[in-house]
């Protein structure tokens, strides 16, 4: 049985760069959070997208409240790693972990998967303490998230022992658990998302232990006319239909024309592309689809309305 | 020249091509799903038709149809002649040649290591690391530097007139610029050396003490000493590194240097591309121009258009009835009545996204001198004819 995707506990949202990826993880924030779940958003390459998306001031490490039950935060590897040090290591001599920790970040710098880890490691930690129902990570580009997802295991590969190591087992656990976490890829129905999206669906699946929860395609263009209307449309497109039709309207047609033919035929490229998904993703895949809005801005407007697109494909 | 056929308020765009005659190195930069990469192989297929000489344009992960438009089939490290018969079937005779690469992180790092390292058998250690093997293969960072050093030792063999380099999506996007730096200062720092002393003979002074301790515990101290010896391998390579790396940055703000910044019209990437010219000038390194990507065309900003489009919506019944009694080709009244209907909307709908573009459009006009733009392409390059075309645009 498929579980439903907001009830998993840990979503990480990733895609192409340029596809939507924030703003789809934020309407599903939100979606959830307006479905009565605490909702944790977290974003990982911080960029300040998340908190435009919310038109909110920047999201810090601090989770903060921005909506009834939707908190935001912010990734950082260094507080990361100070939280993890005063939780896990009881370390005395905190007040000297400032210069401490800037050389650990260059070690986790060079040292393959300390830095992933610390970030999966505090997703994991807020899942497993159970301080939300739900985490969305708004979480790297699709070129990065592999090996932030594989870190855990990596790590257990390359360290035989000391307590990183200790710490592997139980991440592992929380993320091969397809009722708890899932990885929600964001695409557009164009020729190099689509082709990211199906490498990654792939990727996932041999290289790390997540599932994949869903794929939302973004962006997707309304239907513009049915069959019979299009023959009519091109009809329309004749010099004489085109003068008869500036005569009555008393205005320049042929831009408005241009306009439509520009959009039927970029819908008819997508759906291409469209099909070229449906049909390389693993069978049984969960897709959502997400309209192009023609928003006049990016902000809070969009991502409710992004939400209530999701809502309607969630079937709630 | 005559005005162009609907045209408000966007600005003049301006050509790719002095820019491109006159540097040796192109680096287009941007965030990611902009469409760099095209603009980086229409530029260069641009350059080697109509400027002459011996253009290579390095990519970092081409489509395949991209690939296939340059007549690639295996896009390989090597340096790869794109079939002058693709011009032909353009119908173009080009006055030079275009080459193109791909960027094989991996093999770029062994590459390095093999002209790097002292001797044979440190050579092989450093390559069967396995701490290296994640570096190089399983984790990213080393991309940007890898690609900013590719591009140096190509450009360093003169082998090529003009290089056209698309930069390797990086979690931010001026982390290449900064990658040779960050190199040169690891391997210059004191940490380094504290690591890579044999662990015996370790001297614990005070300000190395609490870190040992504190790593010791995280990562166990096995793993710690995999990571000092790791570095003690890597270290006899560090006057070549940092030297080469010093050489590379030099290369980045070179005369014959210049950057390309892609973006589309989009909030999120034109963020990102302010933050990226502002980048630039404040590391003195030339930024030659700015190239809009999927830009609606400006009729979209028409205003008897838009005044006709919202008249379509609204009336879209009688003039239905006026145009079917003039012309009967147009079919049933009815249905006619639903598609202009429709068409109008269409064109509003548009003209929403049209209007933020144009917005944004003449917010990056005041930051940069040189704009080209790319009208939306209905349509996925499948061949060389399609990257020229596209690249008509750049060339205006």
């Amino acid at each position: 049985m498929p579980t439903d995707l907001l009830d998993r506990r840990l979503l990480f949202v990733t895609g192409k760069g340029g596809v939507g990826k924030t703003t789809i993880a934020a309407a599903l924030g939100q979606l959830a959070a307006s479905r009565g779940k605490r909702t944790l958003l977290c974003e990982v390459d911080a960029k300040g997208n998340l908190a435009a998306a919310f038109e909110t001031s920047p999201t810090e490490f601090e989770a903060r409240e921005i909506a009834p039950g939707l908190w935001a935060m912010s990734m950082d590897t260094e507080a990361s790693l100070r939280e993890y040090l005063k939780l896990q290591l009881k370390l005395p001599l905190l007040s000297r972990l400032g210069p401490l920790a800037r050389t650990f970040d260059f070690v986790a710098n060079a040292a393959p998967g300390v830095k992933e880890i610390l970030v999966v490691g505090k997703l994991c930690y807020e899942v497993r303490e159970r301080h939300y129902d739900l985490v969305v990570v708004d979480a790297p580009a699709s070129g990065h998230i592999v090996g932030q997802l594989a870190a855990p295991q990596a790590i257990g590969d390359l360290v035989h022992v000391g307590k990183v190591r200790d710490q592997t087992g139980w991440m592992q656990d929380i993320l091969s658990d397809a009722a708890t976490t899932g990885v929600v890829i964001v695409s557009t129905p164009e020729e190099m998302p689509v082709n990211e999206t199906l490498e990654l669906a792939g990727r996932l699946g041999t290289e790390t232990p997540v599932d994949l929860a869903a794929v939302v395609v973004n962006r997707v263009l309304p239907e513009l006319f049915t069959r019979g209307e299009e023959e009519v449309f091109r009809a329309l497109r004749e010099p004489a239909a085109v003068a008869a039709l500036v005569d009555a309207v008393g205005g320049p047609v042929e831009p408005v024309l241009d306009g439509a033919d520009l959009a039927v035929k970029m819908r008819r490229t997508r759906a291409e592309h469209l099909g070229e998904l449906r049909t390389g993703l693993p069978a049984g895949t969960e897709l959502l689809y997400v309209p192009e809005l023609f928003q006049r801005t990016h902000g809070v407007r969009a991502t409710g309305q992004i939400a209530e697109a999701l809502s309607a494909e969630l079937g709630y | 020249m005559a005005a162009a056929r609907h045209s408000p308020s966007a600005p003049p765009a301006s050509s790719l091509e002095p820019l491109l005659a006159a540097k040796e190195i192109v680096i287009c930069c941007g965030s990611g799903g902009v469409g760099k990469t095209t603009t980086s192989a229409s530029a260069a297929a641009m350059a080697a038709a109509h400027l002459g000489g011996k253009v290579l344009v390095i990519t970092v992960d081409p489509a395949r149809r991209l690939a296939n438009a340059l007549g690639l089939e295996r896009f390989g490290n090597v340096e790869t002649q794109v079939p002058p018969a693709l011009f032909a079937e353009a119908g173009i005779e080009p006055r030079g040649e275009l080459w193109a690469a791909m960027l094989d992180t991996k093999q770029s790092w062994d590459e390095l290591v093999r002209s790097h390292a002292p001797d044979a058998r440190t050579r092989d250690a450093i390559l069967a690391n396995p701490l290296y093997e994640n570096i190089t293969g399983r984790f990213v960072q080393s991309h940007d530097y890898i690609a900013m050093e590719r591009l140096y030792e190509i450009h360093a063999s003169g082998r090529y007139d003009l290089i056209v380099v698309d930069t390797p999506p990086t979690r931010n996007a001026i982390d290449f610029l900064e990658a040779p730096d960050r190199m040169a200062d690891f391997f210059s720092s004191r940490l380094l050396r504290w690591l890579t002393v044999p662990a015996r003979s370790r001297v614990f002074t005070m300000a190395s003490k609490p870190f040992y301790t504190v790593a010791d515990r995280i990562l166990g101290s096995q793993f710690l000493q995999d990571i000092a010896e790791f570095f003690l391998l890597f270290q006899t390579m560090y006057d070549g590194f940092v030297d080469r790396a010093r050489a590379v940055t030099r290369t980045l703000s070179d005369k014959r240097t210049t950057f390309v910044v892609v973006s589309t019209l989009e909030a999120a990437p034109v963020r990102e591309a302010e933050f990226f010219i502002d980048a630039l000038r404040d590391r003195k390194f030339p930024l030659g121009a700015v190239v809009l990507n999927k830009v609606l065309p400006d009729w979209f900003g028409d205003r008897g258009a838009t005044w006709s489009a919202q008249r379509l919506c609204t009336d879209a019944e009688p003039l239905a009835a006026a145009v079917a009694k003039v012309d009967d080709d147009v079919g049933d009244p009815t249905q006619l009545a639903r598609v202009l209907a429709e068409v109008g909307e269409s064109f509003l709908n548009f003209q929403v996204v049209a209007t933020r573009e144009a917005d944004q459009r003449a917010e990056l006009a005041e930051e940069a001198t040189v704009l080209a733009a790319v009208p939306y392409a209905d349509h996925d390059i499948t061949d060389l004819g399609g990257l020229l075309e596209l690249g008509a645009s750049l060339w205006r």
